[in-house]
């Protein structure tokens, strides 16, 4: 029996689930009572500044750092031969198939560089300061090699190579296919028997996670122990990675992520500093500590998505589908991290969204380029695959001259129809797509804003107005560790849990997955105070530090409530179990006589022989008087390993002015309902809603991270890369219908993901709505006014933001971050 | 190294600095203040914003020795004991806070904001923040907290101040009931 049908069989008091509670977390947030990694402090602490590869790809000629040795205050100096032998490589967990190439990561660059902002040597010094000064004092020699940056041109023969000692640029070519896995029909057949098929190329452009903390490590050495502070989303992975990568043995090494300001899938990752920081402190025997500047972290930390995706779709005239086809080319920059190749992997189950495909097949290139890697981004190959399937089925439904809604409603799976296994052999577990839209419909005022359409299209109004839908679902939940190990991914997707019950009755939830803003302190306040019946003020919700939480697989892919939370409601469950034994040995009676309820145990049929969980705590850390044959403690530990991924869903619908004389576009009104199960806290669940839907939002209007010719990423800071303000985003219409998820106790299925992977194809397709008529397909994201207007008045999709082979910005001379520019500048030389 | 002298969240401080120290490197390196925070390096983020002689700034652009003789807020000297500033409330009663990396910042920013326009639309809001980057709330609840928050400054805890029935977005962000879940639609 799990513990949501004890709950809603007990008549309890008030139940924490579904409550609306304030989070434990803001005191210390509101008041800058904060633990940033880079707040701390150490005795003797020295500091990192990182010298930086000016230049997309190279071979290091000449290293003289003799003169930042000699700067002042600085302690040491170390370049990629100072580590080439003990360095290793950067875990990649993720090899998709068996051939994939992995040409290795080194932390700190040795004899090449293979984007902008490697690593090539550390200044260590007594302040950061000082260290950064003498930056400026190394002097590196670099023999340019040819820049490759597009992946269409990298994967044609006698490309230039990233890696000159790989045959090609091509990591690896991962297929699936449901014929082949017999979830499906022949692609082929379903291709050439349909009687419509439209084909488009959509472009993920490459995106930054832009999390608000820069990146900071401080790594204390005791003896041979080593206790690192990163602000990562995932200090468990971080600790095994890392001793594997260092040799130092797993268990004298102890990760905490202290507060941790976003991540976003940005501090999903081992990343090359955290390993530096740990060999500099093991070399020195001092602590040291490395923040980054936000350029730094904006140029070198992971990006996310850049894929070219080719879809295909087939249809018969009355708008059934018959098929889908997708060939992505995923962009995954010079190396390969933790889940690289994974993330467009992870995607190609998503493809076929909540339709019903007889046919799929899908491929996809992995593909070198002198970029920063790219690995998870808040979605993480869902946002992709969800994009192509919602812009594709409104381009279908162009072709069929339907309505873009009748066309989904024709193909989507019946409420009644659940559990449904898709054509890519995922199944499905719950929902209902009508109700979730007919809410959304409401809720947007989809008709009157329809009637304006009209009336502006009729009035040739300058501002056209256009209504965009997305109705998506994802895999939430990571994840089923046999599917995991199935798909060759080098961990589990457990979480594990532990309570302790305290001797005044308090309780102590330790939880492995690691919040980075989530509120994971409030809810799974609320989901003990409801499995014990203790109040919700009297739970510690503890986390992030391995010595404290030792088993854990962290915070991502929308899987702390539903696989963390599980864990807990777990672990609860054993603390009753351990403790009714208790209690019917206090109570002389049987324990099946005995009642838990509102925290108390009770005897049927004896009113007012009761005990609490609480008292029992006492009484068991007394230990005076306890059953024979069993351990005095009622603390438990539970790990929770789903059999199946959850699947949230939702109708997104967005209202878009665009003004064609200017291009300027303008989200007149953003209305969704979204389906994730049991809410265990409405407030948390809405702001995940909205901090989504602001940054699926910004995929398709802001943001972009663009490189020049030479390999410079031009967007390096925030005023170029357009995290949106306040001003640039609405206000959101949210709503929920809930079916709960029968994969977990709790009927979660996970919420982080959902905004940012359904409000993308939304936007775009609104903006397409308002101009179709003026002949614009497609215009590629973010959707720039400049863009717009050009593929208002000059066709096409709105082209590059730069002219290809150009300096971005329409060929403004742009500087490398050391100011070198280099001979492929159009001004060439140094300035 | 020049001396400034600095009053900081009701304590002064004398000191030596280099000339290039910016204001939130004194603050969070020799004094200790590290409730203020550094989240980029161009004043785009405004992650810094304290208050300098009562009127925001942002830390990373104003020099230490511009502050010598000044008197700085910080978030960390925003609540009088522990009675939290009606904004540090509203940011935690209306949830406009997830991460919290921003939050020092967006809280003093908001201060200064309703100093200037105490009751301020939500569109005014928007342009009043927007040299603070949120990378978490899509900054909705952050626009509830700032206007109720200015609710509550005006003089009314209804929400109004003057009688008048409460804008929508000042309403709790969602209705605190177990319920809450099985509510079809929240605005």
């Amino acid at each position: 029996m799990t513990a949501v049908e004890d709950r809603t069989g007990t008549p309890a008091p008030e139940k924490e689930i579904g409550k609306a509670r304030r989070r434990k977390e803001d005191a210390r947030l509101i008041t800058g009572r904060t633990t940033w990694t880079d707040n701390t402090v150490l005795p003797g602490m020295l500091h990192l500044a990182v010298v930086r590869s000016p230049v997309a790809h190279a071979r290091i000629t000449n290293v003289d750092v003799s003169a930042a040795r000699e700067a002042p205050g600085v302690v040491a100096v170390y370049t990629g031969q100072d580590f080439a032998e003990e360095q290793g490589s950067l875990p990649c967990a993720w090899p998709v198939t068996p051939d994939m190439v992995n040409p290795g990561h080194p932390s700190i660059a040795v004899d090449q560089v293979n984007h902008v902002g490697e690593a090539v040597a550390i200044i260590v010094a007594r302040s950061k300061t000082a260290a950064q000064d003498a930056v400026e004092l190394t002097d590196i020699d670099y023999e340019l090699l040819p820049v490759v940056l597009d992946m269409e041109q990298a994967v044609q023969d006698g490309a230039d190579l990233v890696h000159d000692q790989l045959e090609s640029n091509t990591s690896y070519h991962f297929v699936f296919d449901a014929g082949e896995m017999g979830t499906g029909g022949d692609t082929e057949q379903a291709f050439s028997g349909a009687d419509v098929v439209v084909s488009r190329r959509f472009v993920q452009q490459r995106l930054i996670p832009a999390f608000m903390e820069p990146r900071s490590v401080v790594v204390q050495p005791q003896g041979d122990n080593y206790t690192m502070w990163s602000s990562t989303q995932v200090p468990h992975i971080l600790r095994v990675m890392a001793a594997m990568v260092t040799g130092i043995p797993e268990h004298k090494l102890r990760v905490i992520a202290p507060d941790v300001g976003g991540g976003f899938g940005g501090k999903l990752q081992v990343n090359p500093e955290e390993i530096l920081c740990l060999l500099i402190a093991r070399r020195l025997g001092k602590p040291v500590k490395w923040t980054e500047t936000r350029s730094e972290s904006l140029m070198t930390a992971h990006h996310g998505r850049d894929q070219v995706q080719f879809v295909d779709i087939a249809a018969d005239r009355e708008g059934h589908v018959k098929g889908l086809r997708v060939r992505l080319l995923a962009d995954m920059g010079a190396y390969l991290r933790l889940i690289t190749p994974g993330v467009p992997a992870l995607g190609a189950f998503m493809y076929p969204g909540i339709y019903k495909f007889p046919a799929y097949r899908f491929e996809c290139d992995g593909v070198f380029t002198n970029k920063v890697p790219t690995d998870a981004y808040r979605g993480a190959g869902r946002p992709e695959a969800t994009f192509a399937i919602e812009r594709i089925m409104d381009e279908l439904a162009v072709e069929l001259g339907m309505d873009p809604m009748e066309l989904r409603r024709k193909n989507w799976i019946d409420a009644a129809e659940f559990p449904f296994t898709t054509v890519a052999g995922l199944a499905y577990d719950s929902g209902d797509y009508e109700t979730a839209t007919q809410q959304a419909l409401e809720l947007l005022g989809y008709d009157e804003l329809r009637a304006e359409q009209q009336q502006r299209r009729e009035s040739n109004d300058p501002v056209q107005l256009g209504i965009g839908i997305s109705t998506f679902t994802e895999m939430c939940g990571l994840a089923p560790s046999r599917v995991l190990g199935s798909l060759s991914f080098g961990a589990g997707g457990w979480e594990s849990a532990s309570i302790r019950m305290l001797p005044t009755g308090k309780v102590e939830v330790v939880t492995g997955s690691t919040p980075h803003g989530q509120g994971h302190e409030t809810a799974w306040s609320q989901l003990v105070a409801d499995s014990l019946g203790v109040p919700f003020e009297d739970v510690e919700v503890l986390h992030g530090d391995t010595a404290i939480s030792p088993r854990g697989l962290d915070t991502y892919g929308s899987r702390s409530l539903v696989v963390g939370g599980s864990a807990v409601v777990k672990a609860a469950d054993k603390v009753i179990a351990k403790a009714r034994k208790i209690a019917a040995h206090l109570l002389e009676a049987s324990e099946d006589d005995l009642d838990f309820s509102g925290g108390t145990f009770s005897v049927r049929g004896t009113p007012g022989a009761g005990i609490s969980i609480q008292e029992i705590a006492l009484a068991i850390f007394a230990a005076h008087d306890y059953p024979e044959g069993i351990e005095p403690s009622i603390d438990a530990e539970a790990t929770f390993d789903p059999e199946n991924f959850s699947f949230p869903h939702g109708t997104h619908l967005c209202a878009m002015e665009v003004d064609t004389d200017t291009g300027f576009v303008k989200i007149r009104k953003y209305a969704c309902v979204d389906d994730i199960g049991t809410i265990v806290n409405p407030l948390i669940v809405e702001g995940q809603i909205h901090g989504g839907l602001a940054q699926g939002i910004a995929q398709a209007l802001y943001e972009e991270a663009i490189y020049d010719a030479d390999g410079n990423l031009t967007t390096g800071t925030f005023v170029d890369y357009l995290v949106p303000s306040a001003a640039d985003l609405p206000h959101f219409d949210t709503g929920n219908t809930v079916h709960t998820a029968p994969g977990n106790p709790i009927g979660a299925k996970g919420v982080g993901e959902a905004g940012c992977i359904a409000s993308t194809p939304a936007v775009v397709n609104a903006a397409l709505d308002a101009v179709r008529h003026l002949g614009v397909s497609d215009i590629r994201m973010p959707l720039t006014p400049e863009r717009v207007w050009r593929a208002i008045h000059q066709g096409g999709d709105g082209g590059d933001r730069a002219a290809a082979g150009s300096n971005a910005y329409g060929g403004a001379q742009t500087e490398t971050t050391a100011g070198v520019s280099t001979d492929a500048s159009s001004l060439g030389g140094d300035r | 190294m020049t001396p400034i002298t600095v009053r900081v969240d009701d304590a002064s401080y004398t000191d030596d600095v280099e000339p290039r120290t910016l204001l939130v490197h004194y603050l969070r390196e020799q004094l200790g203040k590290v409730g203020t925070v550094v989240g980029c390096d161009t004043s785009n983020c405004g992650a810094c914003t304290v208050h300098l002689d009562g009127e925001a700034v942002k830390s990373c652009t104003v020099l230490a020795i511009q502050a010598d003789g000044c008197e700085v807020t910080t978030i960390e000297g925003l609540a009088r004991g522990a009675e939290l500033h009606p904004v540090q409330k509203a940011f935690h009663e209306m949830h406009g806070l997830q991460c919290g990396y921003c939050t020092p910042g967006m809280i003093m920013a908001s201060i200064d904001l309703l100093k200037d326009n105490p009751d301020p639309s939500d569109d005014e809001v928007r342009e009043g923040i927007e040299g603070n980057l949120c990378r978490c709330t899509g900054y909705q609840n952050i626009v509830r907290a700032v206007r109720s928050a200015a609710a509550e400054m005006r003089g009314g805890s209804d929400g109004t101040g003057d009688g008048s029935v409460p804008p929508a977005s000042v309403s709790p962000a969602v209705v605190d009931t177990a319920a809450a879940p099985h509510v079809a639609a929240q605005s």
